[in-house]
């Protein structure tokens, strides 16, 4: 099964076929020539053309050695670090060489070797520093850190949540002993799954099944006051995707959207798979001026910075709210996660 | 000494005040269980504060058994809208979860229970009662309190309360402010000072003495006097009165309003 810990441990080398490191070298590489401007010229004006005209011919190549380097793909992981490194050096030299030949053939400008020379050593140099910068990158979120910062972000449920629920089934053991026990089943099935390998992607079915015994349980507390409606279609069961995704932010939903209004509402939950994507929709009622309708978005840092430790760039996390037709304010959540979610 | 010592007290009158329909039921279990050692009957029981209060104002109530987090009203605003009955029950505050209050709790020796509620420790502090005053001006300063949900104020010895949701506006008087709904108006003992601290998302200062709710302005038209302090008058939703704003709010109020539309 794929997990996080198998990326961090067999990635010596970046994975040049990630957005987010694409994106971290185009931009890395564009910094170092904005410096070089900088360095070499005395004004300001002169110095953003002189970046201009380097930027002109930078691009290309930069598209080009990414292009390249994404085909490698896995060929390149499979080879040694050292040697995987220096290929990668070469391949941005060599292709820095070539290009300047094909400048100077199209301009008619004379570059001389020593000019070819050089822009294969900035290259290469230049090569050089993104790799070591990745690398440094990488052993910065080193999987035992990964590891630490995904325990203490998955782990928390509401006490508030806890207690109540406890309350709820200690009243229901005189009253209806069976629906206690089963209770009390739903309430261990979440514990389990909150003390779970965090690293370890889930079914999304897992997820689901997971939340619908999260909401039997607010059900309990609340009555008629949580409504839920499901609009899941059918996407394939077996998609992986980070665990407990979906249930901090449904307790989110049922404390800030159906806790405080009197007469309660309706949260909506939506799947949809698009192409490669996952996009998971959650709606809940906003309610005007409740105490805790201001409460914190520690839930939803929580979810965005989890979402970055798998997925880097690739996965996205937004939130906003909607005035429906008929006045009312909606809180809504949506999340798109790559691959099918899994990877 | 006297005869009347020699009949059994009258049961102690609980009226319990809780959202979650299973947490009313198991106070009311764990009540029941302890009716042999300290008698007492729930006399009512309630959803959230506001509802709370109206039992209060038609029987008689020796405790209140209060969650905190409720909708409409939560516990510590209900409280603070308690201390203004002429005979206020006892308060013991019910929490399943809440560092700050229970910290406010114990600083300033309010009653409060965990939830699950244990039998031995309803107990304890229903033999407390006796000994116990209404909650001070003090105690009730000291917990944690967001804006309220409510304004009240007494009228011919009844307790009224005014959603703040349907306020208009409101106007300082000398000692009250006027609350103005779409109905009729109350006078309530407060400041406006204070009031624009609490509400101060919800309402904007026109002038010196008028707070008036964002959302219940329509417009702004110019004053037909032509007098030297006030230029504008705002135009509200519902009432046919005209508010002046003063020059110097002027700016502030017209940009408010933009923002708030736009």
């Amino acid at each position: 099964m794929a997990s996080i810990k198998q990326n961090a441990e067999s990635q010596p080398l970046p994975d040049f076929r990630n957005a987010g490191v694409m994106l971290r070298i185009l931009l890395g590489v564009n910094l170092l020539a904005l410096l070089a401007a900088l360095v070499r010229n005395d004004g300001l004006v002169a110095c953003l053309q002189d970046y201009g005209a380097m930027a002109a011919w930078l691009q290309p190549l930069l598209l080009f050695n990414l292009a390249v380097l994404a085909l490698l793909g896995n060929r390149l992981q499979g080879l040694a670090v050292w040697s995987a490194r220096a290929l990668v050096v070469l391949l941005a030299a060599t292709s820095a060489v070539l290009l300047s030949l094909l400048w100077s053939l199209l301009t008619f400008d004379e570059w001389g070797w020593q000019g070819l020379v050089r822009a294969g050593l900035l290259a290469g140099t230049a090569a050089a520093c993104m790799l070591s910068y990745l690398a440094l990158r990488v052993s910065a979120l080193s999987p035992a850190l990964i590891e630490a910062r995904l325990q203490s972000l998955t782990a928390r449920i509401r006490p508030h949540f806890l207690f109540n629920s406890l309350t709820a089934v200690i009243s229901l053991i005189r009253l209806d002993p069976r629906r206690a026990e089963t209770a009390l089943e739903e309430l261990a099935e979440l514990f389990r799954a909150l003390l779970r390998d965090p690293r370890q992607l889930v079914p999304i079915g897992d997820e689901l099944a997971l939340c619908r015994q999260y909401l039997d349980l607010e059900k309990l507390r609340l009555g008629e006051r949580l409504q839920v409606e499901w609009s899941i279609g059918d996407p394939p069961a077996d998609i992986l995707v980070p665990p407990l995704l979906l249930q901090p932010l449904l307790e989110n939903a049922v404390y800030h959207g159906i806790e405080p209004a009197a007469n309660g509402g309706t949260i909506r939950v939506g799947l949809l798979l698009r192409g490669n994507e996952l996009h998971i929709d959650l709606a809940n009622p906003s309610v005007p001026h409740a105490e805790h309708a201001r409460g914190n978005h520690m839930a939803l840092d929580n979810i965005r910075e989890r979402l970055a430790l798998y997925y880097d760039l690739e996965a996205r996390l937004d939130t906003g709210e909607v005035r429906l037709a008929d006045g009312s304010r909606e809180y809504r959540v949506h999340i798109v996660l790559p691959g099918g979610g899994s990877r | 000494m006297n005869l009347v010592s020699a009949s059994p007290a009258p049961p102690i009158a609980v009226l319990i005040v809780d959202d979650e329909a299973p947490a009313r039921a198991r106070l009311r279990d764990l009540l029941a269980d302890l009716a042999a050692e300290l008698p007492n009957e729930v006399v009512a029981e309630a959803e959230n504060g506001v509802g709370a209060l109206e039992m209060i104002a038609a029987l008689k109530v020796d405790v209140a058994l209060v969650d905190i987090r409720m909708p409409r009203m939560d516990g510590i605003e209900f409280a603070h809208h308690l201390s203004q009955v002429a005979q206020p029950p006892a308060v013991i505050f019910v929490t399943a979860y809440d560092t700050y209050a229970v910290q406010a709790f114990e600083l300033s020796a309010v009653d409060y229970l965990l939830k699950p509620v244990r039998s031995a420790r309803l107990l304890a502090a229903l033999r407390k009662l006796p000994q116990r005053q209404p909650l001070s001006t003090a105690q009730l300063a000291r917990l944690p309190q967001a804006a309220r949900s409510h304004l009240s104020c007494h009228e011919r010895g009844r307790l009224l309360l005014i959603p703040v949701a349907g306020i208009i506006y409101l106007k300082a008087d000398l000692k009250y402010v006027t609350v103005r709904t779409r109905e009729r108006e109350f006078l309530v003992d407060e400041s406006l000072t204070h009031l624009e601290q609490e509400f101060g998302d919800q309402f904007i200062r026109l002038h010196r003495s008028v707070l008036v709710a964002r959302d219940a302005i329509v417009g702004f038209a110019h004053s037909a006097a032509d007098d030297a302090e006030t230029q504008w008058q705002a135009l509200l939703r519902d009432v046919a009165e005209r508010l002046p704003v003063s020059r110097r709010q002027w700016p502030l109020v017209k940009s408010l309003v933009r923002r708030s539309v736009g």
